[in-house]
C-alpha cells in the first residue's frame, strides 16, 4: 500500500476495508468509522486523487494505488483547506471534519472556485451530525479564495 | 496512541459540598522535597512552571457544545493572562477534585461562569500578592498584564513564572472575596476564539474514545437482541471461535434494566473487523420477552382509544374551557403526534477498558463519566476507587451518552476476558439501542372568541409511562406555554406502558412539545384572522415574569423582545415572496434560553420543500462567551431541528426498531441547507445561559408554520416525508 507517500506491507484478508486497515493495522486513526456503508463520509481517503469512502472499499482494491489519508494532506496543517477549517472555526465535536476535510480537498482540486451549487453536490455524501455545513461551505470558498496547490 | 494517566503527584483537595465545581481547595506550602521544580497550582484548574507555562484544566466533558474552550476561557479572562500563551488540559473523571462533571441540559455556563471567574481571578491575586511581597510594595500598586506582574511607578516586572516559588506560600483568599473584572474589560470573553482542538482535528490526530489504543488491547463486537431487554438463550459460541482473528466468544448475563447491562454474546478479535464479520456467522436464540409484541402501529391505536375517552389524570385545569368553546367565535380541534427519535451521533458509541490487577481503566466519550463508574461500579462489583476512567473528545453527544450503557458493556467484557478491550458499536447497533426521544400524541381543542382572542386550549396529552409517572423525556409540565396566557387552559393526560428505552435528545420534552404548542398556536392565530407574530405578541402584551405559585415560570417581556427583533431583522410580512412560498415563526424558552426563529421555505407542485433562510434571536442573558462558538450552536442547532422535521423517525415492529442506518434515519445533508442562518443575540440583563439546546426547538414549528403559509397545508404530525413531502 502507498500511503501519504511511503510504502506499507499488510498480511490481512483481502475483502478487510482499507478503512479498518489504516485504522486497526497501521495505527492511522484520522480516517474515521461513521456507518460502514458508505453513508456518511467519515471515512473518505484520496486514492489516486479522488475522494473514495474507505469503509466498504476492499484493501486489494487499493493495493498499488496512490492513498492519501488526513495525516498526509499536508506535514503540517498548513493545507488550505485545514487553513481554512480553523480560520473559519468549523468543527463543533470534529469528527466528521477529517472526512469533510478530504472530500473538499478533492473537490477544489478539481474545481478551484466551486459555486455553492458545485459545493453541495461534492459535500452531499458527508454528514456533519453537528450540521455545521453553513461553516464548511464558508472555509471551502475561503480555501478557494487561497488557491490548492495541487 | 496510548492515553496514560496523568499520575504525578497532583495536589490535597477537600470535596465542596453540594456538588458544584470545586472552589476554594488550594494547597498549603509545597515541600520542597517533593517535587524537583515548584509548581504553582492554586486550585485544581490552573498549573504554573517556573518556566511560565500556564496549563488550564477543562473540567467537563467535550462533546461539540465548545466547554473545553469557553471554560477555560473564562479562567485565563481573570488570571489575565494572553489566551495563545496558555495550554488546555482535559481533566479526568474525579469527583472529589472537580466536583460534578456533565454535559447536559446546557447547564455548563450558567454553574460555572461566576465561579470560573473567581478561579482565574483568585490566582491572579496570589500572584500580584507574591510580586508585591518581593518587592515590599503594596499590592494596590501592582497591577497585571501579559502573564506578568507590574509596578508601574519603579518599572519593575515579574512574570508569573518567576513568582511561582513565592506564590505557593501566600495566603490565599476565599473565592468568594476576589474582585472580578468589569465585563467591559474583557480581553478574551466575548471575543471569537476557535475551538482548542481544531489544529489537531484538521489534522487527523487521535483525540476521539474511538481513537484510544492501549498495549494489548482486543477488539470487541457486543451482540444484543434486537427486542430489548431479551436475554440470549442459546448461541454457537464454538463455531464463532474458530472464525479468522477471532479470540474469545463469551455470553454475558446481563441485567434487567434497560438502562443497565443487558445480555449479549462478546466476540472480540485482533481487529475490529475481524469481531464485526465474526458477528455475521453468529446465530442466537434469544428469549421471549415482553416487550416483542409492542409496535408503533399499536401504539397510535392506543392513543386514539384514550382519546375517545376519559383522560387518566387531569395536570391543569384553569377557568372553564367547556364553556368558552361553547360561546366561541371559532374552535378549532385537531390531533399531533410525532415519533420516536435516535440521537445519531457520527461515533458511534465505544470505550476502552482494561481490567488488571483488580483496577478498572476506562477512556469513554461520555457525557456523564462520574454515573458511568457508579453503574461499572454497581453492576460489576468493583469499588469505585479502583475504577478510573478517562474522559475523551466525544463525538457528538446529543443526550445519548448520558447514558453509560456502552460503557459498562466494554468494561465487563474487559473483566471476562481478564485484559484490554475496546468495544465500538456498528452503526447498527447504535440506531436499534439507543435511548429514544420518545414519540407522544396530542389531541387539542382551541377556541378564539369574538374579539380574535385566544380564549381556550385543551390538550389531553397521551405520552408513555405508569400511573403518575412518565417514561424519561416523556412528560409536560402543566405551566408549559400557552399555560397561564390562556383565562380557560386544560391540561390531561393518559400514559400508555413502554418497553422501548427513552432518554434525553437535545432539548429534551422541548424538541417535541414546541413543535405542538407553536403550530397550534399558529393555527389559532390564523382561526382568529389574524398575523401569526402579531397574534402571538398580542398574547404576551402586558405580561411580565409569569409565575405559577411563587415559581417563576417563564418572562414574556423578554419573549416579547425576541419576537420583535426576528420580526424586524427577518422583514416579517414586509417581503414579497414568490408564488409558492411562505414564511413561519415560532418561540420557545427552554434550559434558561430564549429564542424566536422565522424560517423561509418555497414548496414545489410536487412537495418538495426547500428551507431558503432561517433568522434566529437568542436572549441568554447580558454576556456570550464565545461568539464563534455561539453562533455555531446556533447554527447547528437549527440545522438539527431541520433535520429531525425532514426526515427523521424510528418505529418499533414486534418490538424491534425498524431502522439501522442512515439510509433509512436520515440527517440532514449540504444539498439541503438554506444558503443562510441568520443568528442575533439580545443581551438582556440577565445572568449567562447555555446554548446547547434553546435555539433547537422553534426551528420545528417555524418550518411547518411555513409549509402552511406556502401550500395551506397544515403539518400535524412529522417528519415531512412521512407526510407526502419530499426534502
Amino acid at each position: 500500500l502507498k500511503i501519504n507517500g511511503a510504502n506499507h506491507t499488510v498480511d490481512v484478508p483481502a475483502d478487510m476495508p482499507l478503512l479498518w486497515v489504516l485504522r486497526d493495522v497501521l495505527d492511522m486513526k484520522g480516517t474515521k468509522f461513521g456507518c460502514g456503508m458508505a453513508q456518511c463520509g467519515a471515512c473518505t481517503v484520496h486514492i489516486n486523487g479522488a475522494a473514495t469512502r474507505t469503509c466498504v472499499l476492499p484493501v486489494s482494491a487499493a493495493a498499488g494505488a496512490s492513498i492519501t489519508t488526513i495525516e498526509g494532506l499536508s506535514p503540517d496543517g498548513s493545507h488550505p483547506v485545514q487553513q481554512a477549517w480553523q480560520e473559519i472555526d468549523v468543527p463543533q465535536c470534529g469528527y466528521c471534519q477529517a472526512g469533510q476535510i478530504m472530500s473538499a480537498s478533492a473537490l477544489l482540486a478539481r474545481t478551484p472556485n466551486p459555486t455553492d451549487a458545485q459545493i453541495d453536490e461534492a459535500m452531499n455524501g458527508n454528514i456533519c451530525r453537528c450540521a455545521t455545513y453553513i461553516r464548511i461551505r464558508e472555509a471551502i470558498h475561503v480555501a478557494a479564495g487561497k488557491g490548492v496547490a495541487k | 496512541m496510548t492515553l496514560t494517566l496523568d499520575r504525578r503527584d497532583f495536589l490535597r483537595v477537600t470535596a465542596v459540598a453540594g456538588g458544584g465545581i470545586l472552589i476554594g481547595n488550594w494547597i498549603g506550602p509545597r515541600n520542597a522535597s517533593a517535587t524537583a521544580a515548584a509548581v504553582f497550582e492554586p486550585n485544581v484548574f490552573i498549573r504554573i512552571t517556573p518556566d511560565g507555562a500556564i496549563t488550564l484544566i477543562s473540567k467537563n466533558p467535550e462533546i461539540g457544545q465548545g466547554i473545553k474552550t469557553s471554560l477555560p476561557m473564562l479562567v485565563a479572562e481573570e488570571l489575565d493572562v494572553p489566551w495563545q500563551s496558555v495550554t488546555i488540559e482535559q481533566a479526568m473523571a474525579d469527583r472529589s477534585k472537580y466536583g460534578s462533571q456533565s454535559a447536559g441540559g446546557s447547564t455548563a455556563t450558567p454553574g460555572h461562569y461566576d465561579s470560573m471567574r473567581q478561579t482565574g481571578a483568585a490566582a491572579r491575586q496570589v500572584l500580584v500578592a507574591a510580586a508585591a511581597a518581593t518587592w515590599g510594595v503594596p499590592a494596590s500598586e501592582c497591577t497585571t498584564g501579559g502573564g506578568s506582574v507590574h509596578h508601574h511607578s519603579t518599572r519593575r516586572m515579574l512574570g508569573y513564572g518567576a513568582l511561582v516559588d513565592k506564590a505557593a506560600t501566600m495566603p490565599v483568599p476565599e473565592l468568594a472575596s476576589v474582585t472580578v473584572k468589569d465585563p467591559k474589560d474583557f480581553k478574551i470573553v466575548g471575543t471569537r476564539v476557535p475551538g482548542v482542538d481544531n489544529a489537531a482535528i484538521v489534522r487527523g490526530k487521535p483525540l476521539f474514545g474511538i481513537d484510544v489504543t492501549v498495549p494489548g488491547m482486543l477488539y470487541a463486537v457486543y451482540h444484543k437482541a434486537p427486542v430489548f431487554g431479551a436475554a440470549v438463550a442459546s448461541a454457537n459460541l464454538d463455531q464463532v471461535r474458530t472464525l479468522p482473528g477471532v479470540r474469545q466468544a463469551f455470553v454475558l448475563e446481563g441485567g434487567t434494566s434497560l438502562s443497565g447491562l443487558l445480555g449479549g454474546v462478546a466476540i472480540l478479535a485482533d481487529t475490529w473487523w475481524a469481531a464485526n464479520q465474526a458477528r455475521k456467522q453468529l446465530q442466537v436464540q434469544w428469549t421471549d420477552h415482553s416487550t416483542g409484541q409492542q409496535s408503533s402501529g399499536g401504539f397510535s391505536r392506543q392513543a386514539k382509544a384514550f382519546a375517545a375517552g376519559t383522560p387518566q389524570r387531569n395536570l391543569r385545569s384553569d377557568g372553564d374551557c367547556a364553556a368558552a368553546i361553547a360561546g366561541a367565535a371559532k374552535v378549532v380541534e385537531a390531533e399531533y403526534s410525532y415519533p420516536f427519535l435516535a440521537h445519531a451521533t457520527l461515533e458511534p458509541m465505544n470505550t476502552t477498558a482494561r481490567w488488571a490487577n483488580g483496577k478498572m481503566e476506562i477512556w469513554a466519550p461520555s457525557q456523564n463519566p462520574q454515573s458511568g463508574g457508579q453503574l461499572v461500579s454497581r453492576t460489576l462489583g468493583i469499588p469505585e476507587g479502583d475504577i478510573s476512567i478517562h474522559m475523551t473528545r466525544t463525538g457528538g453527544g446529543f443526550g445519548r451518552r448520558l447514558n453509560n450503557d456502552y460503557m459498562v458493556e466494554a468494561a465487563a467484557i474487559a473483566k471476562q476476558a481478564g485484559g484490554a478491550v475496546k468495544l465500538v458499536w456498528s452503526r447498527e447497533d447504535d440506531t436499534q439501542h439507543d435511548f429514544y426521544r420518545p414519540a407522544g400524541f396530542h389531541f387539542l381543542k382551541g377556541a378564539v372568541d369574538a374579539q380574535g382572542k385566544l380564549s381556550a386550549w385543551q390538550n389531553h396529552f397521551v405520552s408513555f409511562g405508569e400511573g403518575q409517572g412518565y417514561v424519561a423525556s416523556a412528560s409536560l409540565s402543566p405551566t408549559d406555554f400557552p399555560s397561564l396566557f390562556v383565562p380557560n387552559f386544560q391540561l390531561d393526560s393518559s400514559v400508555i406502558p413502554l418497553g422501548v428505552p427513552t432518554g434525553f435528545l437535545r432539548a429534551p420534552g422541548s424538541n417535541a412539545l414546541a413543535f405542538v404548542a407553536q403550530s397550534f398556536i399558529d393555527e389559532m392565530a390564523h382561526a382568529a384572522n389574524k398575523d401569526p407574530l402579531e397574534f402571538r405578541l398580542d398574547m404576551l402584551a402586558g405580561h411580565g415574569m409569569m409565575r405559577d405559585g411563587e415559581r417563576q415560570v417563564i418572562d414574556a417581556g423578554r419573549i416579547r423582545a425576541i419576537l420583535e427583533a426576528v420580526r424586524d431583522v427577518s422583514g416579517w410580512a414586509k417581503t414579497r415572496l414568490p408564488a409558492g412560498s411562505g414564511e413561519g415563526v415560532a418561540f420557545h424558552f427552554s434550559h434558561r434560553g430564549y429564542f424566536a426563529e422565522v424560517v423561509r421555505v418555497s414548496v414545489s407542485a410536487d412537495k418538495k420543500v426547500t428551507v431558503n433562510e432561517v433568522w434566529a434571536v437568542g436572549d441568554i442573558g447580558r454576556q456570550i462567551v464565545n461568539l464563534s462558538n455561539a453562533e455555531n450552536q446556533v447554527q447547528g442547532s437549527v440545522l438539527d431541528g431541520l433535520s429531525e422535521a425532514f426526515g427523521q423517525e424510528i418505529t418499533i415492529t414486534a418490538g424491534k426498531v425498524d431502522q439501522s442506518n442512515f439510509h433509512d434515519f436520515p440527517l440532514i445533508r449540504m444539498a439541503q441547507v438554506p444558503a443562510k442562518v441568520h443568528v442575533d443575540f439580545i443581551r438582556s440583563d440577565n445572568s449567562p445561559t447555555g446554548l446547547g439546546e434553546p435555539a433547537l426547538p422553534p426551528v420545528v414549528p417555524a418550518l411547518c408554520n411555513a409549509i402552511f403559509a406556502a401550500t395551506g397545508t397544515r403539518v400535524r404530525a412529522l417528519p415531512l416525508i412521512k407526510q407526502g413531502f419530499s426534502v
